[in-house]
């Protein structure tokens, strides 16, 4: 019995690495921490009712946020191992095996769990308080969408411990993520992690697409809306549009593996060729789902920090909308060399070409925004004006990958990598960086240590290019993509070795990031005027942090940029627009069924990663209870009175 | 909060789009017809090879159609049509996905 | 779109809107509409199905092709009582309008039924196959086959379980703007389904045997 229960252990458990002992052995005193520290200060219920209940827009972005930062940390460790390796040739600090799915898990945390969920995050802060609304329009889903992402995201990560990693690459192409060439269980953790997220993803897409067309403060038009909340719509309709296809094409690899299909498998007429034609169409577009909110970003800070209107606001939306449908009809460039046929490449390198356009004009835009304003450089205004000649540069090199023939020599070389680090890094990171900075009063009432952010953004932006310049040379001098090692004789290592001292110091600026928050939360320079910025939509007109129900009076729009243009009229003498009595405020109450039924999804899929249907139909069984009693419940909203309106607004302005 | 939503002249809150007994009888005949043709004339063989195919597909897409405004009301939907233009994206998405797919595939038969 | 119907507008929201126009629009038209764009997502999900199916179905890898394989009587039968089906609930949203919760359920139960046979002519058309040999790891064409129709299978029975919830909760509640949107969603759900097994019914079977 004991021996059974060793043998089954050793399988399940990962072990036989140093590293991953630690790493276990840190896990298990990190939770014994959390549990003792909740216990000590009596915190359950205060988690259980203020937070995982929680259905607030708020709060759910704050968790998003953290999720997406520890994730951060998971996929920049990961990074950094990578790099480590590389340092010199025939290095042997990591196994091949081991290097595998180091490569797989820090592209599919840093897309998916890090990029996805810091996204949502700052779209759940920012929007409804953009538009003037009091939530977005379906609360309870939100609160769902986001315990999917999360119970994907640890779903995703225990394989770390637990079976082992996934180790097919971030897309995991068949035929090698087919059970007869990855038997194990690390390609099932990715298709489960990914596909309950995904989930959430969905749902968040349809939420906001609804919040946003649906939701805005009466006289706000669409073409008076922010542009960060264009961005959003835009995002967001790319996300509903190809969502589905990852889902599907994700099913069809886990029948593959659990019931012995032959979709993309080398016999009985499977064709792998249609996995990539397919995860494509979802991969394409969802580089510019996460793409676009970085641009909305970047054009309200632009336009705050220069204290001017944000130039060509019709161009700019134009360019956001177009590119969130042409995205999807240049998906067969990540596979020109699969041999589609000169028409097939000749017409997606066309497309490719012309998504270039919309891209290009915005970036005119923005510096047509800076020319001749008053520029103050904070820290998300910093990471907005390093954003613009690396984004352009990963651009450019973008355009060259896109021509067919060329393209038959980069890719999957490191010049492919250099490029998409750049626009992802440059663009996405950069952006989400700055979004952060900018809303991180509007979501603590505090703003961050400027110093120490600065010393973070030249760490980060200096060890950008240290580090991914040598590769774009490395690649044209042949280096392939997921080599774990190289030899002296290849001539790569002075290029790799400056590359990983980049990556180092990428980490540093990452630790500065933490320190400057730990820093100002320490010694807190409260932000008591709710408006830091001088800025200029919505979000700016009411208190820091926002009270629970964001406005107490529906606030009426007149103008793009109306809280900007009603300071302007005050500060001209004149009075300030009158504010219809306080009424009471009609709420979402808080519910535990999003949390409960992502775990059960959890179960689910853990069942479904070691074919155990014990374990897998109990946890569907626990989703649909789940549904059911959602479905059945109708005591699902309350009043906020008048009274504790007017005391929550007070104490706001006692702040003030 | 969300209990809020600010309408722009939307589609709901109307008291005259229920659809009728007529409308729904109407496309359920309708529906019948357009099943009917291509079974009798497929099934029989009366049209063959391309032919075929045409048959199938528009009466197929009449269906699609027939079924959208009688059954679904999709014309009764006011200003500005969100669910229409969501529709016809979605078409596109789908019709991007099945061509597409063929034309890059037709390439990589492996079989 | 399932405009039917929408006096549920008339949900007491407590704080009046005093602007206009405005003000009228509930959280049940936001529902519906988001139900809307989740049908929108699910037709991309078959979308994808079909694509996947249409470049695979040729590859039969020695077994089973489809004009072997499928019985037109059966699947004619489906198609009219799936289509019968979607005419009923439609009726059940017209009885709905009218007030008339016993022919609301009436027709939900009609619908459901007929529904639950499609679903039992289907199985048994699936049980068939397999005990003939043409399993779903057959070949690259059953593959294809088995996940498109049993998507869609899975869909209406999912609608099924719904559709009971929901007769419960209408003979418990009676119709509220809430219980209306739920009947109007559902009606939609059922009418998108029957849209796909147009497809389904023209792409996999008709042109599977012609």
């Amino acid at each position: 019995m004991l021996d059974r229960i060793k043998d089954f252990a050793s399988g399940f458990f990962v072990t036989g690495d140093p590293l991953i002992y630690g790493a276990d052995v840190a896990i298990v005193l990190t939770m014994i921490a959390v549990v003792a520290v909740l216990s000590y200060f009596k915190k359950w219920g205060w988690l259980w009712k203020e937070w995982l209940t929680s259905v607030d827009h708020k709060k759910i972005g704050i968790m998003y946020i953290i999720a997406a930062l520890l994730m951060l940390f998971r996929g920049g460790v990961d990074a950094l191992l990578m790099r480590t390796q590389l340092v010199m040739p025939d290095n042997d600090f990591l196994k091949p095996e081991h290097y595998n799915e180091i490569f797989t898990t820090h592209g599919v945390i840093m897309i998916l769990f890090m990029a996805m969920p810091l996204m949502f995050g700052l779209f759940n802060i920012a929007v409804p308080l953009q538009i003037g609304a009091r939530d977005v329009a379906f609360p309870f889903l939100n609160s769902l969408s986001f315990w999917l992402f999360f119970m994907g995201a640890m779903l995703f990560n225990l394989s770390f411990v637990i079976g082992g990693s996934p180790n097919g690459g971030w897309l995991a192409y068949p035929p090698l993520t087919e059970k007869m060439f990855s038997p194990g269980v690390g390609q099932d953790f990715y298709i489960w992690g990914i596909q309950i997220s995904g989930i959430g993803s969905l749902m968040t897409g349809i939420n906001f697409i609804i919040t946003i067309l649906k939701m805005r403060a009466p006289g706000m038009k669409l073409m008076k809306m922010p542009m960060f909340s264009w961005s959003v719509l835009a995002s967001s309709l790319t996300i509903i549009l190809a969502f589905p296809i990852l889902t599907v094409t994700l099913a069809l690899l886990f029948l593959d593996r659990f019931l012995g299909a032959h979709f993309f498998s080398l016999d009985a007429g499977g064709n792998p060729m249609m996995y990539i034609n397919l995860i494509w169409m979802w991969g394409h577009p969802e580089v510019y789902i996460v793409v676009l909110p970085a641009f909305g970003i970047f054009s309200e800070v632009v336009s705050t920090f220069s204290k001017k209107k944000l130039f060509g606001y019709k161009s700019m939306v134009f360019a956001l909308m177009s590119i969130s449908v042409v995205s999807f009809f240049t998906w067969a460039h990540h596979f020109f060399t699969m041999g589609s046929g000169a028409d097939v490449n000749a017409f997606f390198a066309v497309s490719t070409m012309i998504i270039a356009i919309p891209t290009g004009v915005k970036i005119f835009n923005w510096l047509l925004t800076m020319y001749k304003g008053k520029i103050s450089f904070k820290l998300p205004m910093l990471w907005t004006m390093a954003f613009i000649p690396c984004f352009v540069i990963g651009g450019m090199t973008g355009v060259l990958l896109s021509v067919a023939p060329a393209d038959f020599q980069f890719h999957n070389s490191y010049f492919l990598i250099a490029h998409f680090h750049q626009v992802l890094i440059g663009g996405v990171a950069f952006g989400y960086f700055a979004g952060l900075y900018y809303w991180w009063p509007k979501m603590f009432g505090f703003t961050l240590n400027e110093k120490l952010g600065k010393w973070a953004f030249w760490l980060w932006n200096i060890g950008f290019y240290v580090c991914f310049m040598p590769q774009y040379l490395l690649g044209l001098m042949g280096m392939t993509r997921r080599y774990s090692t190289y030899g002296w004789d290849t001539g790569w290592f002075g290029l790799n070795l400056v590359s990983t001292i980049g990556g180092f110091l990428m980490g540093i600026g990452f630790l500065f990031q933490v320190w400057q928050i730990l820093h100002s939360i320490r010694f807190m320079q409260k932000d008591k005027t709710g408006d830091p910025w001088d800025g200029r939509t919505l979000e700016w007109s009411i208190p820091s942090p926002a009270p629970m129900y964001n406005f107490a009076t529906e606030p009426r729009v007149g103008e793009v940029d109306d809280w900007w243009e009603e300071k302007q009229r005050l500060a001209a003498g004149q009075a300030p627009q009158p504010k219809p009595a306080l009424e009471p405020i009609h709420m979402p109450k808080n519910s535990g069924i999003p949390i409960i039924k992502a775990a059960c999804w959890f179960v689910a899929g853990f069942g479904f990663v070691f074919d155990w249907l014990w374990l897998a139909i109990p946890g569907l069984v626990g989703v649909a209870v789940c549904m059911l009693a959602h479905s059945f419940n109708y005591d699902t909203d309350y009043y906020i009175p008048v009274d504790e309106i007017k005391r929550t607004e007070a104490a706001a302005r006692r702040g003030v | 909060m969300s209990q809020q939503p600010h309408s722009h002249g939307i589609n709901d809150g109307s008291h005259e789009s229920h659809g009728s007994l007529k409308s729904y009888i109407i496309g359920f005949v309708l529906s019948l017809v357009l099943t009917v043709i291509p079974l009798v004339a497929v099934l029989n063989d009366m049209v063959n090879g391309n032919a075929a195919l045409v048959v199938l597909l528009v009466t197929a897409v009449l269906q699609f159609i027939v079924q959208l405004v009688f059954f679904m009301h999709l014309r009764e939907e006011k200003k500005p049509r969100w669910n229409l233009m969501a529709l016809i994206l979605g078409i596109v998405i789908v019709l991007t996905i099945v061509l597409g797919s063929v034309w890059i595939m037709e390439y990589n038969n492996i079989v | 779109m399932a405009n039917h119907g929408n006096e549920a507008a008339a949900v007491h929201h407590g704080h009046g809107h005093d602007h206009g126009h405005e003000g009228h629009h509930d959280l049940e038209a936001l529902r519906q509409m988001g139900f809307w764009l989740f049908l929108i997502t699910d037709c991309i999900l078959f979308g994808t199905l079909f694509a996947t199916y249409i470049v695979l179905h040729h590859n039969t890898a020695g077994g089973p092709t489809a004009s072997e394989l499928f019985e037109m009587p059966g699947v004619i039968a489906e198609t009219f009582i799936l289509l019968t089906s979607s005419f009923t609930s439609g009726l059940a949203v017209l009885s709905m309008n009218r007030g008339d919760r016993k022919g609301l359920i009436g027709w939900l139960i009609v619908t459901a039924i007929l529904g639950a046979s499609f679903i039992g002519l289907e199985l048994s058309e699936f049980i068939k196959m397999v005990g003939d040999g043409a399993k779903i790891s057959t070949s690259a064409f059953l593959s294809g086959f088995f996940t498109l129709v049993g998507t869609h299978g899975l869909h209406v029975s999912v609608g099924l379980c719904w559709m009971i919830a929901l007769m419960i909760q209408l003979s418990r509640r009676g119709i509220t703007p809430v219980t209306r949107r739920k009947v109007n969603i559902i009606s939609l759900y059922w009418h998108f389904l029957d849209v796909v097994w147009i497809f389904v019914f023209t792409i996999v079977y008709m042109m599977g045997v012609m």
